[in-house]
C-alpha cells in the first residue's frame, strides 16, 4: 500500500515534470528568446546606440516609398515591449502577416493578435482602451467614435489596402457571367428568388442556392449596405446558407449546382479552377473583380481597410515604430494575404499621417 | 491455462452470436444491433483519424513545433499554441485539483446528510453539464474585467483559471466517485484503532481514492485542452510570437486549438494541411494525458 502510493506520486511528479520541461525547453529549441519587457519607454530612448538590427531594419526600410524622418524611432534602434491588436478578420491576417515581418526585425516585440470582428475590436478599443491598434475593415461607425470620446481615447485613421468582394458561382452555372445591381437585389433581398430564370428571363430554369457570410460579419454589412441600402431595404433574404468560414461558403458553392454567393477576394484567388467569379455591372457596365479593377476603382464592390492607432499609444517607441513599419512593408505583402495593393498615393498619404501623429503624440 | 469463469462465459456468449442455441430470435437480434452500434462509432472515429493522419502526416516535422505562424502556409508553426498548451495543461489542474478534492473530501467524508448539502450536490452536478462557452464568459466578466489587477486581463492566468472553473465540477464528481468506492470497513478500522477522522481520511481513505481522483483529474485536462470555445472568449489571442512559460503568467496567451482554427479560416488551401498536422500533434497530446490515466487506473486501482 506505502509502496504503491510512493511509487504513484512519483510517476505524477514526473509527469509533472515532463509537462513543465517540455514548456520550458521549448524556448531553447531555436535560439535563446529573450524574456520579453514589459512595456518600457525610457529604455528605448537610451539604446539608440544599438546597431543590432541595424542590416535588417535597413532592409526593411528599402522597401517603404519614403524613409521616416519626424519620428525618434529610426531605423537601427532596438525597442521591446508588447503591443495590443484587435478587431476586423479581414485585416487580422494583413495585420498578422506585417507582424511576422516585425517580429524577424525586433524580436523583442510581442505582437498579441486579436480576432474579435470590427466591431468587437473597437468596443475594445474605445472601451475598454486596452487595445494600441484596432484592425477595422470598415470606417469607426458614429456611435464607436462618441464611446471613444467619452471615454477621452483619441485615435487617428490608417488606410492600408483595399479588398474585392467577390461573387461567385457553381461554374457549372454557364448561363451567368454578370449581375446589375437589380438582379443582385432579386438574388439577396428580402424575397430572394429560389430560380435562376425569375432573376433575368433568359436564365434557364436552375433551381438557385444562396452561401453567404453570416451575420455577424462586417462582408454581410458591406455587401448589404452597397447593394440594399441605395434601394430603401434594409434586411437579406433569410433562408441562406450562413457560414463565418469562407472555406464552408466556397466548398458549398462547389458542391451545389446554381449555387451564389459572395466572399473576399482571397477566397476566390485560392479557388480559381473550382469557383466562378461574376463580374458587376453597376450602371457603368460589366467590370471582373481583379486587382486591377479594384485598384482603379471601376471596380465597385471595393472596401476600403483600416487600423486605428490609439493616439497615447504612439507616445510608447514600439507601437509607434510598428506603425511605421508597418506601411513601409504593407504593399510587399499584402497579396501573400489576398488583398489588393492601396495605391502608392495612398499609403503615402496614410503614412504623412502617421508621422504627423507620432512627432505630436510620440514620446 | 485455467480460464475464469466469467471470461468463459463470455466466449460462449460471442460463439453464440450467430448461433440459434435456444435463444429466442428478439434477443439475438438485439445483440447484434449492440455490435452494430460499436462498430459504426469505431468506424466514425477510423475515418476521422485515417482523414486527418492523410491530409497532415505529411506536414508533421519538427519545423511546425518550432517556428511561429507564418502567412506562407509551408512554413508556418505552431511553437506559441503549443507552449501555450502545455503551459494550461499544468496551471489548470494545479489549481483545480487540490480545490476538487478538498471540496469532494468535505462531501463525501465530513458533512452532514441534510438538506443543504443535497442542495450543494445538485448544482455541482448541474454546473459539470454546463456548455463549455459559458465558462468563458465568466471568465471574460470575472477574470479579464472585474478582477484584472490580480490576473493580468487577458493573460495565460485567467485562460487557466477558467479552465480550472470548467473541471472542477468534473473533478469533484469523480473523486467522490473515487472516494465513495473506497470500503466503510477500512475507516471503521482507522477509527476503530483510535484515529480521528481527519487522519483516517488523510493517511487511509483518500490515499486508496487516489489511483480514481487522478484518472478523473487528467480525463478532464484533456477536455480541457481541446476547448476553444471558453478560452477564445476569456481573452486568447488569435496570433502571437512568443512562448508562454510557466513563470510568466500574466503575459497573453495563446493555445494550439485556437491556432487550429486560425489554419482552418484561412484561403489558402495548404493550410489545411497545417491544420491536420496539428490536429495530430493536439492528439498525440490527448492520447499521452488518456493513456496516464488508464495505466494510473490499471495499475493502481485495487478491488476490495
Amino acid at each position: 500500500m506505502r509502496m504503491k502510493l510512493r511509487s504513484m506520486l512519483l510517476l505524477l511528479a514526473a509527469l509533472t515534470l515532463f509537462a513543465t520541461a517540455c514548456g520550458g525547453a521549448e524556448p531553447s529549441a531555436s535560439e535563446e528568446a529573450p524574456a520579453p519587457e514589459e512595456a518600457d519607454t525610457e529604455e528605448a530612448d537610451t539604446d539608440a546606440g544599438d546597431t543590432e538590427d541595424d542590416d535588417a531594419s535597413a532592409e526593411a526600410g528599402d522597401e517603404g516609398t519614403e524613409e521616416p524622418t519626424g519620428a525618434d524611432d529610426g531605423d537601427g534602434e532596438t525597442v521591446s515591449g508588447s503591443i495590443e491588436i484587435d478587431g476586423s478578420s479581414t485585416v487580422g491576417p494583413l495585420t498578422d502577416a506585417i507582424a511576422e515581418e516585425y517580429a524577424a526585425v525586433q524580436p523583442d516585440v510581442i505582437v498579441n493578435l486579436g480576432i474579435s470582428g470590427s466591431g468587437g475590436g473597437f468596443e475594445r478599443f474605445c472601451g475598454t482602451g486596452d487595445t494600441d491598434i484596432s484592425n477595422a475593415s470598415r470606417p469607426i461607425a458614429d456611435d464607436e467614435v462618441e464611446l471613444c470620446e467619452e471615454n477621452g481615447i483619441d485615435f487617428t485613421e490608417v488606410r492600408v489596402g483595399t479588398d474585392a468582394l467577390t461573387m461567385v458561382v457553381n461554374p457549372e452555372t454557364e448561363f451567368v457571367d454578370c449581375l446589375t445591381t437589380d438582379e443582385i437585389v432579386s438574388i439577396w433581398g428580402p424575397d430572394g428568388v429560389s430560380n435562376w430564370s425569375e432573376v433575368r428571363d433568359d436564365f434557364p430554369d436552375t433551381p438557385l442556392e444562396v452561401f453567404a457570410p453570416g451575420t455577424d460579419s462586417g462582408t454581410y454589412d458591406f455587401f448589404n449596405e452597397t447593394i440594399l441600402e441605395p434601394s430603401d431595404i434594409e434586411a437579406p433574404r433569410q433562408d441562406f446558407n450562413a457560414s463565418e468560414d469562407d472555406n464552408i461558403i466556397a466548398q458549398g458553392i462547389i458542391g451545389t449546382q446554381g449555387a451564389w454567393g459572395y466572399f473576399g477576394f482571397a477566397y476566390f484567388q485560392e479557388n480559381p479552377e473550382t469557383l466562378k467569379a461574376l463580374a458587376y455591372d453597376a450602371g457603368e457596365g460589366c467590370v471582373e473583380p481583379s486587382i486591377e479593377t479594384a485598384q482603379d476603382d471601376s471596380y465597385k464592390l471595393t472596401r476600403p481597410l483600416f487600423i486605428y492607432l490609439k493616439n497615447e499609444s504612439l507616445a510608447k517607441p514600439e507601437v509607434a515604430d510598428f506603425a511605421t513599419f508597418y506601411l513601409e512593408n504593407v504593399n510587399s505583402v499584402i497579396q501573400d494575404v489576398g488583398y489588393i495593393a492601396a495605391p502608392d498615393d495612398r499609403i503615402a498619404e496614410s503614412q504623412a499621417t502617421v508621422e504627423d501623429a507620432i512627432a505630436e503624440f510620440g514620446g | 491455462m485455467a480460464i475464469s469463469t466469467p471470461e468463459r462465459t463470455a466466449r460462449r456468449a460471442v460463439a453464440d452470436l450467430g448461433r440459434p442455441t435456444g435463444r429466442t430470435f428478439k434477443e439475438r437480434a438485439f445483440m447484434w444491433l449492440l455490435l452494430v452500434g460499436t462498430l459504426i462509432s469505431l468506424l466514425v472515429l477510423a475515418v476521422l483519424i485515417i482523414d486527418i493522419l492523410r491530409d497532415g502526416l505529411g506536414r508533421l516535422n519538427l519545423s511546425l513545433l518550432t517556428d511561429y505562424t507564418s502567412r506562407f502556409p509551408e512554413e508556418t508553426g505552431v511553437r506559441a499554441g503549443l507552449t501555450g498548451t502545455l503551459s494550461l495543461m499544468v496551471l489548470t489542474p494545479s489549481m483545480a485539483f487540490p480545490l476538487g478534492v478538498a471540496a469532494a473530501v468535505y462531501l463525501e467524508e465530513f458533512a452532514s446528510d441534510n438538506r443543504w448539502t443535497r442542495l450543494l450536490e445538485a448544482n455541482i452536478s448541474n454546473l459539470a453539464a454546463v456548455p463549455s462557452v459559458v465558462y468563458g464568459l465568466l471568465g471574460a466578466g470575472v477574470f479579464v474585467y472585474l478582477l484584472a489587477d490580480f490576473t493580468g486581463g487577458r493573460s495565460l492566468l485567467t485562460g487557466s483559471v477558467t479552465l480550472a472553473l470548467l473541471i472542477l465540477p468534473v473533478i469533484i464528481v469523480a473523486s467522490r466517485e473515487a472516494l465513495r468506492s473506497v470500503p466503510r470497513a477500512i475507516r471503521d478500522a482507522g477509527l476503530a484503532l483510535g484515529a480521528t477522522p481527519l487522519q483516517v481520511t488523510a493517511r487511509q481513505t483518500l490515499p486508496a481514492a487516489l489511483p480514481g481522483i487522478m484518472t478523473g483529474t487528467i480525463l478532464s485536462v484533456s477536455r480541457a485542452i481541446g476547448e476553444t470555445a471558453p478560452i477564445l472568449v476569456a481573452g486568447a489571442v488569435f496570433s502571437r510570437r512568443a512562448d508562454n512559460e510557466l513563470w510568466h503568467p500574466f503575459e497573453a496567451y495563446t493555445a494550439l486549438p485556437i491556432q487550429i482554427y486560425d489554419f482552418v479560416i484561412r484561403p489558402q488551401p495548404e493550410f489545411a494541411e497545417a491544420a491536420a498536422a496539428a490536429i495530430i500533434l493536439l492528439m498525440a497530446i490527448l492520447m499521452v494525458l488518456n493513456s496516464a490515466a488508464i495505466v494510473l487506473r490499471n495499475r493502481y486501482s485495487r478491488r476490495w
